[in-house]
């Protein structure tokens, strides 16, 4: 078993919030959290995958049934997770449009409205 | 073949079809329509769901409902669809869920006047959201409904764009949420790559004679972090009180009320069904009990030294979810029938006090304490409301609060914890004093002015979200006293704890429900049957308990307005104080701590599971 992609899927997600952790411009956070959701695609994807194995496609019957497939359930998991990420993305991003609106600024550090 | 689809098996899909088609058509049509019209579509909407899960509720008596969506039935035990199970507690969430939005959206009618967004369809959307949390059974269906509500409670939480401090608490709210998310997901991927399934029967009875590894530990403590997120655990907390302290008030209240109790519910139930087999009691009993203190503890002393009436309520609500933790931590039906009466008589209380502000905002402009000081004085009936929800949260019997806490703490003593009591009695009486302090001082104009502290969130400046009210409509009237009403209800009816003692016994029952969702076995629920009479809702010890923690907040309450009158030295040391405001300095409102402390509380979870596993004892 390949281990390299599920590093790649779990320093995605580590350096994602890490980037939010020490951001500076909360559209940069945002887009962060988005890298580390690309962490989870990966995962993902790599957990269905296998060696000389097909794409989940079955032609016309009769095609031979016991025919080496990767695992499509978690290639649909992953494109639920595209959608999802879209959505919220989207909202997060509109979020820090009005915040600079209203703020004048999208540093973090200078956000004091909502201390103690 | 038994038949797996009986009777009723249309029902949950159905609460959670009919709001999104609802939302769908009024995010459509609201601009065309006139407003009376929208308000009437969304109440009739929430009405309807309220009766479908109040019938999946009747039907959960004689065991649980099942429904394979699409009718993918499993075929030898094995199958490929999504499974909607409904058990007593569930049904019970999602029909608190249903009767919260409904309320609420009465209370909307003349509260929330916004020019722009789409109030109505979003709450709609983050009904159906919560219905599907609740009533389904398979692990990745559960972290879609989490989004959908967590991206709904976003939009709502900042819908009052024009004000700084709404889109602030909305973007904390959202990415500190959305990160639990995916962590959560990573942890489903994980659990897929082991079982190769996704419906929490299947994985549970894939895992049940394994032993634990470390995939399965990371995967448990993945999911766990998710859920606990959205359940305002420490150190996962930080994010409600931004939320609360901006998002409007009828919204706040499906958040404490049942949103952040969904959070834990989730969690519990993906521990019981799927993992409860495979990692061992005590370990997880640990692991929950002393991060239920931790958190009961951050809520009850953040809650005292607040001074916005909407925070101070988020706080309160920590402290509480700190307290149900423990609850369902200690893993017995009698725990978890604690916890669920505790967490119906809360929401009732909880939503009752918000409403109060929500009242006050409306009509004073304000939800700071130091503001208000006096101003509260000619609002007649709603002051005596007030300090009868402030009471209620200090569970004065009979409210259900009361109930639920005498059940939880005898619980948690009979479980080995003989703490419990002491805890349960502090917290509550931290918490419901701090609502009696800011009641007396709004409401009575008792005691002097407090002083000035700069640098905390006032309560001044906060936007109206609707017109400004000289006089309490009745639309706002009847929200708020069905609330408290139906908290006051619950804990006179007889058979309350009796059928919460039988939801507690279904929920831990994991086994049965992996044998009921697979092969369609109608199994009597443990328990059921007892011709005997069930349990004293009441007790005496429990009776005197409440009274004490009532008794108590009374009493802090007085101290805390009358205090520099009473003590001319301060004699709380420079060093405690000190500390309460260091405390008080992490709760920063700065998204990158949050997110720091998200990656901390993941660790600690991963200790606590983990390490015991690893030493050979």
């Amino acid at each position: 078993m390949n281990v390299y992609p599920y590093l790649v899927g779990g320093w995605l997600l580590l350096v994602g919030a890490l980037g939010i952790a020490r951001s500076r411009n909360l559209i940069h956070a945002v887009l962060c959290l988005s890298i580390a959701q690309s962490g989870t695609y990966v995962l993902l994807v790599a957990v269905g995958f296998q060696h000389n194995a097909s794409p989940p496609v079955f032609g016309e019957p009769p095609s031979p049934v016991n025919v080496h497939v990767v695992d499509p359930v978690v290639q649909a998991m992953t494109l639920t997770d595209i959608v999802v990420s879209a959505t919220v993305t989207a909202l997060l991003l509109s979020l820090a449009v009005q915040i600079h609106k209203r703020h004048g600024t999208l540093d973090p550090d200078e956000l004091r409205s909502l201390q103690g | 073949m038994p038949n797996l689809d009986g009777g009723g098996a249309w029902l949950p899909p159905l609460a959670v079809a009919v709001p999104i088609v609802a939302a769908a058509g009024l995010a459509a049509l609201s601009r065309h329509l006139p407003r009376p019209a929208v308000d009437v579509v969304a109440i009739a909407t929430s009405l309807s769901v309220v009766g479908l899960t109040a019938s999946i509720l009747s039907m959960t008596a004689a065991g649980r409902v099942v429904t394979w969506v699409g009718g993918w039935t499993p075929h030898h035990g094995f199958s490929v669809g999504i499974v909607l199970v409904s058990d007593p507690l569930g049904a019970a969430l999602a029909l608190l869920a249903a009767v919260l939005v409904t309320l609420a959206l009465v209370f909307s009618w003349e509260y929330v006047q916004l020019d722009e967004g789409h109030f109505h369809a979003l709450v709609l959307l983050f009904l159906a959201g919560m219905e599907g949390f609740a009533l389904t059974g398979d692990l990745f269906d559960m972290f879609v409904f989490f989004e959908l509500m967590g991206a709904a409670a976003y939009a709502l939480t900042g819908i009052k764009i024009e004000e700084r401090r709404s889109v602030q608490g909305a973007m904390n709210f959202g990415i500190v949420n959305s990160l639990g998310a995916y962590v959560a997901l990573v942890g489903v991927g994980l659990v897929y790559s082991k079982t190769g399934n996704l419906g929490l029967p299947q994985i549970g009875r894939a895992l049940a004679h394994d032993r634990p590894d470390a995939l399965v530990v990371a995967a448990f403590v993945m999911v766990m972090t998710g859920f606990l997120v959205k359940g305002a655990m420490a150190p996962f907390h930080f994010w409600l009180a931004d939320a609360h302290a901006v998002a409007p008030s009828p919204v706040c209240v499906l958040f404490s009320g049942v949103m952040v109790p969904l959070g834990l519910y989730g969690a519990f139930r993906v521990y019981w069904v799927a993992f409860g087999t495979i990692l061992p009691v005590g370990d997880i009993r640990r692991t929950f009990v002393v991060l239920g203190v931790v958190t009961a503890l951050v809520g009850a002393l953040m809650c005292v030294s607040e001074r916005n009436f909407k925070r101070l309520l988020a706080y309160s609500t920590i402290g509480h979810v700190g307290l149900f933790i423990v609850a369902l931590g200690v893993l017995t039906a009698a725990g978890t029938a604690g916890a669920a009466l505790y967490v119906a008589g809360h929401a009732g209380v909880k939503a009752s006090l918000f409403l109060v502000g929500g009242v006050l905002l409306a009509r004073y402009g304000s939800v700071d304490e130091k503001d208000l000081h006096g101003r509260g004085i000619d609002a007649g009936m709603l002051r005596w409301v007030a300090v009868a929800g402030g009471l209620a949260l200090a569970c004065l019997p009979p409210f259900g609060t009361a109930l639920g806490k005498a059940v939880s703490e005898a619980a948690g003593s009979a479980a080995g914890y003989p703490w419990c009591p002491a805890l349960f009695v502090a917290v509550s009486a931290l918490t419901g004093g701090a609502v009696l302090r800011v009641v007396g001082r709004v409401f009575f104009g008792l005691g002097p002015v407090p002083p000035e502290d700069e640098r905390q969130t006032t309560g001044e400046g906060e936007e109206r979200e609707g017109p400004a009210l000289e006089r309490v409509p009745m639309s706002m009237w009847v929200p708020i006293g069905m609330l408290l009403g139906g908290a006051l209800v619950m804990g006179l009816l007889p058979g309350v704890h009796e059928a919460a003692l039988r939801a507690g016994a279904a929920f831990v029952d994991g086994g049965g429900y992996r044998r009921q969702a697979l092969a369609g076995a109608h199994l009597q629920f443990p328990g059921a049957g007892r011709t005997a009479a069930g349990p004293a809702d009441w007790d005496a010890s429990g009776v005197l308990l409440d009274l004490l923690s009532a008794a108590l907040a009374v009493g802090v309450a007085a101290l805390a307005i009358w205090f520099r009158v009473v003590v001319r030295r301060p004699f709380v040391g420079e060093g405690a104080r000190r500390l309460l405001s260091g405390f008080r300095y992490l709760h920063s409102g700065h998204i990158g701590d949050y997110v720091a402390w998200l990656m901390v509380g993941l660790v600690v979870l991963a200790v606590f599971v983990g390490l015991p596993l690893v030493r050979p004892s």
